[in-house]
């Protein structure tokens, strides 16, 4: 994208509410059952249904727009919308549209290395329409109905979101929110959190939008990057050649990496919105609200709060491990143990949190990260991560060997102890031994003494490492250092 | 051939005294269809099982005594409305072997007090029309005049209670679909409050103003209906949490010193003469027994027509988009991808009215149109409704004809939609209005046509208004079609 361009984005994510039932029906609201099992009349779309609406996906849509900061509106109203799609039962959507039950509230989100806030627009309820299958039928399409009518609520942001990385941590941070006050399971790959994108590019500090391009199926954080990445590519090459965006709707081709033209604007449906007859408008008791709000658990970002306050970690760090649950319940049960050892060790437990913290938020989530999935057979356990930590604040191994450890245990499946063991691995931070080593190193390297006696203090670095290099790793890094600048201030 | 029994008293009376079983009494309706159904058209299906079911309740009135008068009554249900094990076919061709999994809740009340449904009666196709003529079904006929139209679009179930076929019937109004074809056969038929009773299981042409009412040949009878049909269901969020009751005590209410109010605007030149004289007589019995009559004004009322072929058509379109082929009813073959699939099953399933509405209904809820349209509708119906609303603190209930003229000729009306749409003008804004309303028979033109005398009153009160009604019920005596037979009526009760 020409720097000049700066993008301007807004989304919209439809995630499905973690009831027992449907929104308008008593069918099991499910995923992966065999299709067109958990339908009955209502869903299906029979002549002569009624649907009632299911009060718990209301608790759910209040809750989130509780979380969220939103204006919870006492009174919205349910509207059809209509198109024609073998998915779509009774040819219209129940959803809502001129009044939602949700407006305004905002999101948090990690901006390069400071914080923005993402005003949120509206958040509305509606039902999931069912799905089309075509893989592996020979003339004919098949339709499941399992999921129409399946309660959904779309959240529509501002268009404040700027880069890609915003839009990602949007997400992630929605998804976390989601899934602390138990709406929704948040689930991209199964569909029950999706997301698309209004994408426009601009003249940096102008304040006039573009034309905008609606994205749509985009099934990963990864491919919402992609997307966005590609889309802002693609517009910015347009009007660097002097031509014009088009207002339409692309799709993301995963396997390209490349947004598709679906259809344009000209092409777009009429959905003639007209408020539901067969609902009265949802009127919602001030006191519901006030009981749902005191309900509410402890959110993720007062958690951080607490957390980075409690551990005195950094907030970024703080967030990182709460951002999954299964990275910060793996932490949990580490620190946990982390506590046990300090107490049998007698060393103040904030040497070893703080080492923990780092040690998972690099090598245990890159671990992760390589693997693409979480927790699996092979990776250490908790208590194995903080028996690793132990021994580093204990001085028994280096950091570094530490790191080596956990690498070596994953790969070979056995246990840190085991591979301390069998490679010998100690620290050695006797005086004695240690200035044997730096008096090796200092005769031998005369020159590099000399400078460094001459004010040039970039030599000491290498002197360290030569000392390290001597000691096969065994060296303790901090001890050396200071023996060493001893020895050199002679 | 007269009828076994006259009314639901009679029929509990002779029912209780064992003069007759209920087989006996479902038999006997049997036979009358099967004597005159064939030049009226009224069933479009029989209940295979209605003279089990009669059977097993005579069995367990044996052991039991009956609970409820309508245990073993015989009733009629209009085709929009389910009954499990039969059709549901709303007279189209598009459900032609449309089959419901379930009751609607009217028929699971009636059923569950004891009624014997005889079968399902012919409709306008989806209940849009005043004639029966739009059915793809086939043809009914007035049995005053088998030459002209029974009314719509519950003309079957009409037919079927004028003809005694069935003593009851149950219809659905949405313009007056009940109230219009009870004035042409020359029985009653009531239009309840909007959200009294639920409309699960009936087929939607218009949710907000559709609602399912009784045809009666007796204001007791349709009172005792409209008490097991109302109330409160779990799968019907519009039906208002009124207790039914209510109605019974205002049945019970005085006539004497009621206000009924008189709006010129429904007593305009397009009145037919017959309709008029006949109305001032009945406006004369009803002051004879202490009603005041005073003149409202209901200015809005004319527009009645307009709002509403703009609201039940952008509803009706709505509701009719399900009919796609896809999972029921009817589906074209000459289809090959879903676009024609959708083209061709609409286009072959649905007869030309229906076309119609959904073409309308469609252009006014199209965007750039909306406000011209549905929106302006809208605020016309704010109006209707306020104007009843300041009506309603001067008078109880106001007294109108139901339809402009006696029943018409096949054929006089069917080529001009126009014409067809103002036999709807008086039914029209209690609709829109969602208020109550019935139709109960006013003296016969000279000419020996059937002529309907309307009260609609404010909302939830449909015991008033049939307690009025069964006061004209009195006055007018007999009001029973040559070709049944003659008989006397209160013989039996």
């Amino acid at each position: 994208m020409n720097p000049e361009f700066e993008m301007v984005v807004g989304l919209e994510v439809h995630t499905q509410l973690l009831t027992r039932s449907k929104l308008f029906c008593r069918c099991e609201n499910r995923f992966g059952a065999a299709p067109n099992t958990l339908v009955c009349p209502v869903c299906l779309g029979h002549p002569g249904v009624l649907p009632v609406l299911n009060e718990e996906a209301v608790r759910l849509g209040i809750r989130l727009g509780l979380a969220l900061g939103c204006t919870v509106h006492t009174r919205s109203v349910f509207d059809r919308k209509h198109y024609f799609y073998p998915d779509l039962p009774k040819g219209y959507q129940i959803s809502q549209f001129t009044h939602p039950l949700l407006t305004g509230g905002s999101l948090s989100v990690r901006s390069g290395e400071g914080v923005r806030e993402i005003r949120l627009h509206r958040i509305h309820m509606e039902e999931d329409a069912g799905k089309n299958l075509h893989a592996g039928i020979r003339d004919a399409s098949h339709v499941d109905l399992n999921r129409a009518g399946v309660p959904l609520l779309e959240i529509v942001s501002e268009p404040d979101i700027r880069t890609p990385e915003e839009a990602v941590d949007y997400l992630k941070k929605l998804r976390q929110i989601l899934r602390a006050i138990g709406i929704s399971d948040g689930n991209m790959e199964e569909g029950s959190f999706r997301c698309d994108a209004n994408v426009s590019l601009r003249r940096k500090g102008t304040s006039a939008f573009g034309t905008k391009v609606e994205i749509k199926n985009m099934n990963s954080f990864r491919f919402v990057q992609k997307a966005l990445v590609h889309e802002c590519d693609r517009q910015s090459a347009l009007l660097e050649r002097g031509e014009r965006v088009v207002s339409e709707t692309r799709l993301f081709d995963s396997s390209t990496g490349k947004t598709l033209s679906m259809r344009s604007k000209e092409e777009a449906l009429d959905y003639r919105y007209f408020p539901e007859p067969d609902l009265p408008p949802l009127v919602l008791d001030p006191t519901w609200i006030a009981e749902e709000r005191a309900n509410l658990p402890e959110l993720p970002q007062e958690r951080v709060l607490k957390l980075s306050e409690e551990l005195g970690i950094r907030e970024e760090d703080a967030e990182a491990l709460l951002l999954e649950e299964d990275l910060s319940r793996y932490f949990e049960e580490a620190r946990g143990v982390v506590v046990r050892y300090a107490k049998e060790g007698g060393w103040p437990v904030e040497l070893g949190t703080g080492r923990l913290v780092n040690f998972i938020l690099s090598e245990v989530l890159r671990e992760w990260n390589r693997k693409g999935a979480r927790i699996l057979s092979g990776d250490l356990c908790p208590e194995e991560v903080a028996y690793l930590v132990a021994q580093v604040v204990e001085e028994r191994i280096s950091l570094n060997q530490a790191k080596e450890v956990y690498v070596l245990a994953v790969e070979s499946l056995r246990s840190p102890r085991a591979v301390i063991k069998e490679h010998n691995l100690s620290q050695e931070s006797g005086e004695e031994k240690l200035g044997e080593w730096i008096q090796e190193v200092l005769a031998e390297n005369p020159a590099e003494v000399r400078s460094y006696r001459e004010g040039k203090e970039r030599v000491f670095g290498f002197l360290v490492g030569q000392v390290m290099k001597k000691s096969g790793g065994k060296a303790n890094p901090q001890k050396a250092n200071l023996l060493l600048k001893d020895y050199l201030s002679r | 051939m007269t009828p076994l029994f006259d009314g639901i008293a009679s029929f509990a009376q002779g029912r209780d005294s064992r003069k007759f079983s209920i087989e006996e009494a479902v038999r006997d309706c049997l036979a009358r269809i099967e004597n005159l159904d064939p030049q009226l058209g009224a069933f479009l299906s029989l209940n295979p099982n209605a003279v089990n079911r009669a059977r097993q309740l005579d069995n367990r009135m044996a052991r039991n005594p009956a609970q409820s008068p309508f245990y073993g009554y015989p009733v009629a249900i209009k085709d929009n409305l389910h009954v499990a094990g039969m059709p549901t076919t709303c007279a189209s061709r598009m459900l032609a072997n449309y089959r419901p999994l379930e009751n609607a809740t009217v028929v699971d009340r009636l059923l569950k007090a004891g009624a014997v449904i005889l079968g399902k009666t012919n409709m306008d196709e989806f209940a849009m029309g005043s004639s029966t003529e739009n059915s793809a079904m086939g043809v009914t006929r007035n049995p005053w005049d088998t030459r002209r139209v029974p009314g719509g679009s519950s003309g079957g179930s009409a037919v079927a209670v004028a003809s005694d076929m069935a003593p009851m019937a149950l219809g659905s109004d949405t313009g007056g679909s009940i109230r219009q074809p009870a004035a042409f056969c020359g029985v009653l038929g009531l239009k309840p409050t909007y959200g009294r009773i639920s409309r699960y299981g009936l087929v939607a042409f218009s949710s907000s103003l559709d609602q399912i009412g009784p045809f009666a040949r007796h204001a007791q009878d349709a009172l005792e209906m409209m008490l097991v049909l109302s109330g409160p269901d779990g799968r019907d969020m519009t039906v208002a949490s009124r207790n039914p009751e209510e109605m019974r005590r205002d049945f019970a209410s005085e006539v004497r010193g009621m206000v009924i109010g008189m709006p010129e605007e429904f007593f305009s030149d397009g009145l037919d003469d017959g309709v008029r004289s006949s109305l001032e007589r009945a406006r004369e019995v009803l002051a004879a027994d202490g009603a005041i009559f005073r003149p409202v004004r209901l200015p809005s009322a004319q527009y009645g027509i307009n709002v509403y072929y703009i609201i039940a058509t952008s509803e009706a379109a709505s509701n009719l988009s399900r009919y796609d082929g896809v999972r029921y009813g009817y589906r074209s073959l000459k289809a090959s991808n879903i676009r024609d699939l959708y083209t061709h099953t609409r286009q072959e399933g649905f007869g030309p009215e229906v076309k119609r509405r959904i073409l309308l209904g469609t252009f006014a809820l199209s965007a750039g149109y909306q406000d011209q349209y549905y929106r302006k509708a809208q605020q016309v119906q704010s109006l209707i409704r306020e104007e009843f609303d300041r009506a309603f603190h001067e008078v109880d209930m106001v007294f109108a004809p139901t339809t402009p003229t006696p029943p018409f000729l096949f054929g006089e009306k069917s080529s001009d939609p126009l014409a067809m749409y103002l036999s709807d003008i008086y039914t029209i804004s209690a609709n829109l209005a969602g208020l109550p309303a019935l139709s109960v028979p006013s003296w016969p033109t000279a000419e020996g046509l059937p002529v309907g005398a309307q009260l609609i009153g404010p909302a939830w009160s449909e015991g008033r208004l049939l307690k009025v009604a069964s006061v004209l019920e009195e006055a007018v005596g007999v009001c029973r079609p040559p070709m049944t037979g003659e008989r006397q009526g209160g013989e039996a009760a």
